[in-house]
Parts: structure tokens; sequence; C-alpha cells
């Protein structure tokens, strides 16, 4: 009875500990998400139930690896940054040379009883590494530090850009821009940066019609996701294709109106209509059965989960920690906003899943692998000041 | 310069950063809410409307699946279009009623109620299932004048497929079915959704399977106008589809037809192959089954009767079983002997009728022994004693190197699903096999057995042929295959499915010239003599049995053991035999002495293959022949 008992207290001490690493506004947040994507995804899965199965399985797994990810101090993630980007970089030339060709990508590595998808492992790493790199050369921070951050970004990025997987490619790049932002640097460069962005951008927008004339070429990109960005300037140019898809989920989200159709009233989606309903263009399904209110509530659902994030960074003792987490919660950004720009045809189309909403096991743990590490930053930055 | 990297400047910079970040995610944001509120409060009204009569939908055209066709042009699987009557059970409210009330107009009887729950159970919730299939034009009429009455129920017409031949080479041809969970899955994640749209049934075995991205042909589309309803009124666009591509077989169906006919209603199976291609001719497994049965979803009686027989005819016995290959193993033995510098062809052994080793006595068929025996006698009289003693001086090591180049105990590569292994005995293989340390070591004893072709040996049929075909073909090796050509149906285009030799055993002509003429003269004064009796070619061959049931000491009397228990008849041959054109393996499951049941359906098989006749009925079986092997 004495050792029972004594056991029992040890397993009290050891989940009071576990727990005590979580981040109450943290898990709030991505809770009330979650819920959210879960009734969407009851509707979107309607004739799939062994989906909807799934998806309740992915969330147990994640939850899990959140749990376990937020265990880990910053030091001991800083050891792991090198083995984990050499080993992500590694498992990528893998893919171009022994990958597994499926929807006309090179993605997937067959490593004997499963396939893993290397690139998913790039968007936690990068910023991982990069964070880390930046740490190590704290005290005097030069532009050669940049340089070899920018290669050290480019590998990997080129290697998914090659497979191709522009949607990934676009959020690894991101997250290691933000890393290479907060650590510094400098304005000079970043204003000209944005400036050509915001001037190519422009140019399509005025000049598109004579790009997307047949046959010409663009130089680095593939034809499809040529063909994607003329989509988005004039979707009637392929109604049968990508555009077809612009089309039908702009009709979806704007017929649901301000308060919505109900939930799995939504006809647009359920018809068929819209594609790839219960993953990428989730969030159609959400904006015609729930409406503009059910939009924002998302939006700013999301903007306080960045904002926590950024909260997170700002409060945080180590380069290392701060680096990191600003580069995570901007990722949820870039998420949600390359995902909700694409199915409300503002940005193209390209593959990238509506965080902690569209369905998906290896997004959804990513993305939770990312709060994990926050919580873990916030935790270990209360406890130093606790001693 | 200092004053820019002290923590504090850092820390401040950083936060400064730190807010602008959030500034332009509030930013970016407020641009995402103004696109929302755009569509859907400025431009709700064109939206809504727009979604009302969003009338154009995006139709799947299913392409019509490849055809399948033999050496000699002759059509195994074709298509043809029927109506069927179809609900969709998530639109309609009470489904028996449903069908009580059709049942009124169209005929359905307990068969198809049993199929379509069957359907029901297997499928996507929103699909269309067919509860009737190959309407007639009058059962059409009378339904539409009633159409009003059944919401959810509708009459469409569909490509089914179709063997002509019914339950002919159905093994190799396989079956197809209703796409299922599993399959959709599978569909998806191989990126073939889009393709897949409209198709409701795959390849699920065999051919059908096996080259499906070949056969299935690309979907094409139609912009059509519908009504509120989703009736389709009026189409706008069209991409038509791409027919499947065409298999041309390398199988004979002539001769798969000759040899479903040898076997009669015995069980068994037959590989012949082409050893200079590695072209299957012909591959048999019986009994077979009627692949029709599943093309519209199988009802559950038929079901249950394939499924529980204890003939198991939906098992493909040509790869899917391994067998021992008895006496038939002694050949490959003594080739491999002579390779491998472990006997002369003149060496003798003077043949008491048995062997012994430690302290085991190793019998041999006939009671007192064959005498003095040389290579080419052992295999004539197919001698135990000889192939005893030669594999316990060979070792188990020595022998499984030799027979893993022959292709014994790993699967061919054959272009179709479902190949056994089979064993080829090694101690490493015993490691791998067993668990327990007592069990995975080897013997030197079971090294003896494994020479007369028992033990733990285990091959397929199709192992067995293709061993029989290398050594006819001088040691050079082809991957077996099925599917001699891939046909463009558009442009009619021929895609070769290449011979690949997937290695040559460095074999010595001139032992290979003693195994020829022993098999040569087993089918003239050895065990396939009755057999092959008058035939106007050589035929190389030898007969094996492949023991179930061991009676130790004891005289096995086949007229005394349950006939189930009775050892299997095996024969291996080829011809003619200076330059084989086919070589083939064939077992008779519990039919006895492979002289008596199995040597003559290769006659048969050669005699139709090589003059081309016809005969007249199955394979008589021999019941006189010599029981020695």
């Amino acid at each position: 009875m004495q050792l029972t008992s004594n056991r029992w207290a040890r397993l009290r001490e050891l989940t009071g500990r576990v727990l005590s690493m979580l981040d109450v506004p943290l898990l709030l947040i991505a809770g009330v998400l979650l819920a959210l994507a879960t009734l969407v995804m009851a509707s979107a899965t309607a004739d799939f139930d062994y989906r909807f199965d799934a998806h309740l399985v992915n969330l147990v797994v994640a939850f899990a690896v959140m749990l376990l990810v937020a265990q880990i101090p910053p030091l001991r993630l800083m050891q792991l940054a090198l083995p984990f980007y050499v080993l992500g970089v590694a498992l990528l030339i893998g893919v171009e040379l022994f990958g597994e060709v499926s929807k006309g990508a090179q993605r997937w590595l067959n490593i004997g009883f499963t396939r893993i998808q290397p690139s998913e492992m790039l968007k936690i790493s990068v910023p991982l590494m990069l964070a880390w790199y930046f740490h190590r050369h704290e005290s005097q921070l030069r532009v050669r530090d940049f340089l070899v951050a920018g290669v050290i970004l480019a590998i990997p990025v080129v290697l998914i850009f090659h497979q191709p997987d522009l949607g990934t490619a676009v959020l690894v790049l991101a997250a290691g821009m933000f890393v290479i932002f907060f650590a510094g640097l400098s304005w000079k460069l970043i204003i000209p940066v944005l400036a050509a962005g915001l001037i190519a951008a422009g140019t399509l927008a005025i000049k598109g019609d004579a790009l997307c004339a047949d046959g010409v070429a663009w130089p680095g990109l593939k034809d499809y996701q040529r063909q994607r960005v003329c989509t988005l300037l004039d979707p009637t140019l392929d109604p049968r294709g990508s555009g077809f898809h612009i089309i039908q989920s702009s009709i979806a989200i704007g017929s649901g109106g301000v308060l919505g159709k109900g939930w799995k009233e939504g006809t647009q989606t359920h018809l068929e209509f819209v594609p790839e309903r219960h993953t990428d263009f989730i969030f159609a399904v959400m904006a015609e059965e729930f409406g503009l209110l059910g939009c924002t509530v998302l939006l700013v659902l999301y903007s306080a989960l960045i904002g926590r994030g950024l909260m997170i960074a700002a409060g945080a003792p180590l380069l290392f920690s701060r680096l990191l987490a600003g580069a995570i919660s901007l990722s949820y950004f870039t998420y949600a906003f390359v995902n909700m720009g694409m199915v409300t045809g503002v940005l193209p189309v390209v593959g990238v899943p509506l965080p902690f909403v569209s369905y998906g096991g290896t997004a959804l743990v990513t993305l939770c692998t990312g709060l994990g590490l926050l919580m873990s930053i916030q935790a270990h930055r209360r406890r130093r000041r606790e001693r | 310069m200092t004053d820019l990297h002290s923590p504090e400047t850092q820390t401040l910079r950083f936060r400064r950063r730190v807010l602008f970040a959030g500034a332009l995610v509030l930013l970016a944001f407020t641009v995402l809410l103004s696109r929302f509120v755009w569509l859907q409060v400025v431009m709700h009204d064109y939206y809504r409307t727009r979604a009302e009569d969003n009338r154009i939908a995006l139709l799947p055209v299913t392409p019509h699946r490849g055809l399948i066709i033999d050496r000699n042009g002759e059509v195994l699987a074709r298509n043809y279009s029927a109506y069927t009557l179809e609900i969709q059970p998530s639109r309609v409210a009470g489904l028996e009623h449903t069908i009580d009330e059709l049942s009124q107009l169209i005929t359905i009887e307990g068969r198809d109620r049993k199929r379509f729950r069957k359907l029901m159970e297997e499928s996507r919730n929103f699909d269309s299932l067919p509860i009737r299939t190959r309407l007639t034009d009058e059962e059409v009429a009378r339904f539409i004048a009633q159409r009003y009455r059944f919401p959810g129920v509708e009459v469409r017409a569909r490509l089914f497929r179709q063997y002509p031949d019914t339950e002919l080479a159905s093994h190799v041809l396989g079956y197809m079915g209703r796409i299922n969970r599993r399959d959709a899955e599978h569909i998806e994640e191989s990126g073939y959704a889009d393709n897949y749209r409209g198709t409701d049934h795959i390849g699920k075995s065999g051919l059908e399977q096996f080259y499906e991205q070949e056969l299935h042909g690309v979907t094409g589309f139609e912009q059509v106008e519908v009504t509120a309803a989703g009736r389709a009124v009026r189409v706008l666009a069209r991409t038509p589809p791409q027919q499947g591509n065409n298999l041309r077989l390398t199988l004979d169906v002539g001769l798969q037809r000759v040899v479903e006919e040898a076997f009669g209603d015995r069980r068994g199976a037959l590989v012949a192959i082409e050893p200079s291609t590695g072209g299957v001719l012909a591959l048999v497994s019986k009994p077979t089954y009627d692949p029709n049965l599943f093309v519209d979803g199988i009802d559950s009686t038929n079901w249950d009767a394939l499924n529980t027989s204890i003939d198991r005819p939906l098992l493909n016995r040509a790869i899917s079983s391994a067998y021992p290959p008895g006496s038939t193993f002694k050949p490959f033995m003594a080739l491999g002997a002579l390779t491998a510098g472990k006997r002369t062809a003149g060496q003798t052994i003077a043949d008491p009728g048995f062997f012994d080793f430690g302290g085991h006595r190793f019998r041999d068929d006939k009671k007192g022994g064959h005498g003095s025996v040389d290579m080419h006698k052992s295999i004539v009289v197919s001698c135990d004693t000889y192939y005893y003693r030669l594999a316990s001086d060979w070792g188990i090591d020595g022998i499984a190197n030799f027979m893993s180049q022959l292709g014994f105990g790993a699967r061919s590569g054959i272009d179709i699903n479902g190949e056994s292994a089979g064993i080829l005995p090694s101690p490493e293989w015993k490691k791998k096999r067993f668990k327990r340390p007592d069990q995975q070591k080897w013997y030197a004893g079971e090294t003896v057995s494994v020479g007369i072709g028992q033990g733990y040996n285990s091959y397929t049929l199709l192992q067995l042929a293709q061993a029989t075909a290398t050594v006819a073909n001088n040691g050079v090796m082809f991957r077996p295959h099925l599917v001699k050509y891939v046909v463009n149906s558009r442009t009619g285009a021929e895609r070769m499915v290449e011979p690949e030799p997937i290695r040559t055993v460095d074999l010595k002509p001139e032992h290979l010239e003693i195994i020829r003429s022993a098999m040569v003269e087993v089918n003239k004064s050895g065990t396939g003599a009755r057999a092959f009796a008058g035939a106007p070619y050589e035929a190389a061959g030898k007969t094996g049995t492949a023991q179930l049931f061991s009676l130790k000491g004891a005289e096995y009397k086949s007229a005394h053991v349950n006939e189930r228990l009775r050892d299997h008849a095996l024969f291996i041959a080829y011809a003619p035999s200076d330059k084989p054109t086919i070589a083939l393996a064939v077992l008779v499951e519990n039919g006895g002495f492979g002289a008596q049941a199995a040597a003559p359906i290769a006659r048969q098989v050669f005699d139709y293959y090589l003059l081309g006749n016809k005969p007249a009925g199955p394979a008589p079986e021999d019941g006189d022949a010599t029981d020695v092997e």
C-alpha cells in the first residue's frame, strides 16, 4: 500500500511537471481552432467518414507530439539544430535521387516500412538551424553571417522547389526569411526586395495578358506554375482546370453571405463544385457554411495565435529562442495568408494547407511541433526567473 | 559599433521588429478581410444567384477500357454497354420500400437485393449503385414513365467488362470489381484521383490489376448545363476521353484451352514458357472461376461458394502455391553436380536400395535398388539413392547456391501479382524462418532429403517451368511475362515488353547435353515412355511425385490413402529437344505418380503446340504407369 501511494504521488508529480510546460493561452487558442476545424471537417468529409475518423486520430497524435516537444528545453534544441538540418537535407537529396513520383512530383522517400516526405521536416529544422547559427555568432554579427545564412536557407529551398513542391518551398523560404529578418538584416536590403516584389506583382496585374500569351516561358518556373499565376489574373483562361477551382470557390464563399448557409448546408461544396474540399480548399466549405462571421472568427483566432507567439518571442531571454519563436509565429501567418488568399482568388493556387484546419496528419504534426517549441521557450523562460 | 551589439539595443531592436511584423500581419489580414467583405457582402447577391443557377457542372466521361488479346488475336476481355438501374442510397428515404415499389415495374430478384446490400457495405456514401444491370428497352421505357415517383433512382448507360470465354484463363486475366474504400485511398495517394472521377470499376487481380494504368485510359470531361435537380440538359464543351491501351499477350489461348480441358475436373497447375523469350504460352490453375461474376458486383451466394469451396478456385496454383518438386528436382541436381565438379557423368554407385546416414535409413522407391547407377541412369530410372548420396557429398550451401541461380526460391517477377517466393532450403533460410535456437540449426540429415526434391524444398510451378526453360535455353534466363506488347488503341503504336534476360547461368554445353540426353531417354524408355509413345518429335522430360503423406517404412498404396492426401503428380519437359520452343511444368494435385497423371497432359500440350493436333477430351490417366520414380 505504501509503495502504491508512493508511486501514485510520483506519477502525479511527473504529470504535473509535464503539464506545467504547456502555455495556457496558446493551448486555448489552438483548442478553439481545432474544435472549429473538426466541425468543418465533419461537414467536408460527409461522404468519406473514414477520413473523419482519421482526422480524430491525427488530432490525438499531434497533441502527443506537442506535449513531447514542449518538454525539450531550448538549450537541448540548440544541440539538435545542426544534426536535424543535415539529416533533412540528406533526405531531400535522397528524394532527388531515389524518390517516388506521385502526382507528377518527386516528394516521397520509401524507407522500407513507410513513405516519408522529408520536405515537411524542413519547415521546422530550417528555422531551428538558422536561429542556432545566429545565436552562435551573436556577439559579432557581420554581413558575412547573413550571406552564410542565405546559403543555409537556399539549399533546401532549391531542392524542394525542384521536386517540384512550390507550396512547401514557399513555406520553408518564408520561415527562413523571418529568422534572418529578426536577426537584424539591414533595412537597406529589405526595402529594395519588398519594393521589387511589389513592382513584379504590379507588372503582372497590368501587363498580365502579354506575359500569359501562349509560348511565353518564365525563367525558373515550370509551365504549370506559370499557368497558375496567369489563371489568377484571369480565371476564365482555364475554366476547366485551376481557373474552375477559383471560380467555384469564389461562388461558394460569396454565396455564403454574412451568416452562412448553416452547418452541412453548403450546396456548392457538397455538390462537388469545389475540389479538394477537405484539404486545401476547406476554407471554401467554412466560408459557405459559416459566412463572413465564421471567416472573421477564424482571422481573429489566427491573429491571437500569432500575437501570442510574438509575445513569447519578445519575452524570450536567448537570441536563439527569440528568433525561433518569432519565425514559427510568422510561419503560421504564411500558411493562413497564402491559403486563404489562394482560395479567395487573391494569390495563385499553391499547395498550402489552412493551418490546423485542413485534413492531413503530417501537416498537423508539423504545426503542433511548432506549438510545442513555442511552449518550451515560454516555459523555460518562466522557470529561469523562478530560480 | 559596440553600442549596436550591446544586449539592450539588440533586445530593443528585436522588439521593434516584432512590432513591425505584428503590424504587417494585421495589415495582411485586413486585406483578406476586405476581400471576404467584397465576396460575401458586396458581391453576395451576384454569387448567390450564380450558386442558385450554378448549372455548369463538370462531368467526367469514362474512357473505354483497353482490350486484352492473346498472341494470335483472340479477344479475351472486352467491354459492352448496358442500361443499369441505379440508386443513390443517400438520397432515398425508405430504401426497402423504394426497392419494393421498383420491383413492381422491373424484375428485381432476391440475389439482386443481396448484391446491392453487399455493394452498399463496400462503397462510398454518395455513390450511385446498380440494383439491376442489363435492363431491356421495355424495362427502361417503363421506368422512365414513372421516374418522377423515384427521386434518387436513375437509369444510366454504363460500360461493363466481359470475358467471352468465361472460365478460360481467369487466373491470368483476373477480374474487375467496384472501387472500394481501400482502392479509393490508394488511387488518391497515387495521384490518380482526377483520372478516376467517373470510374467505378478497377482491376482487382491478374492482368486487370497489374496493368490497370495501361488499361484504364484517360478520363474526358463534359461541361454540361444541369437543372436544379442535377439532371444534365445540354453539353457545352467536351474533352473526349482516351481509350485505354490494349494488351497483346504472349499467351496462346488455343493452348490454354487444350490444357484446361486436359485437366478435366482435376485440380492442379501448368506453366508453359517460350524458352528463348520468357513469354508465357499458357498459365493454368484449376479449378478456375468465371470472372464475369465479379463485374457488376458478386452476390453473396456466389461469393461464399467461391470462398468456402474446398477446391479453392480463387487460388492461383501456378504462382501462389508452392509444392515440393519431388523427382523433377533431380535433373537440376545432376546439372549442378556436373557444374560444381562434384560428379562426372561416368562415376557410378552401387545402389542397395537405401542410403544410411546418421543412423537413419533413407529408402529408395525400388526395393533392392537399381544396381550399378551412373548419372544418365540415375535420371532415367529416377534413382533416389544416387541423389541422397550426391546431396550429402555436395552439401546444402552448394546446392542452395546453384539452385538460386536457376531462380528457385525467388519471385520471378512475372507481370501479375500474388507470386509466392517458395522455399529454397539453406541454413540461412532456416535461421530466418524459425525462432527457437534448437529449430534454427541445420542438420546434415536434412540435406539428404533435399537431394530428391523433398524435405523443405517448395517451389511454384512457375519457378519449375522457368528453371526448365533456362536449362532448355542453355542457361540464359528470362523474366517470365504474359504481355508481349502494349498497343496504343488510338494510334496503333506498339510498345514492346522486351524480353528481359535476368542472367546467364554459367553452364557447360557438354554438361547440358548429358542432362538433355537423359531427359530424352526418360520419354523413350523411362517413366515418360508410355505417355510419349509414338510422338513424332523428341521431348525431354522428367516425372516427379510430391509426397504429402509420409508412411514411415510402410508401403504406399494409393487406393488406401484418402484422395486429398494422395501424392501430387509432377512433370517437367521441353520440346523439341534439340531446338526447344516450349518448356513446361505441370502438377496434378493428388494425382498420384507423375507418369500417371501429369505426363499425358504434357503430351497433349506438345501435340497441340508443335503439331496443331487438338485432343478429343481430357488427358487419359495411365493407370498402369510404372510406380518407380
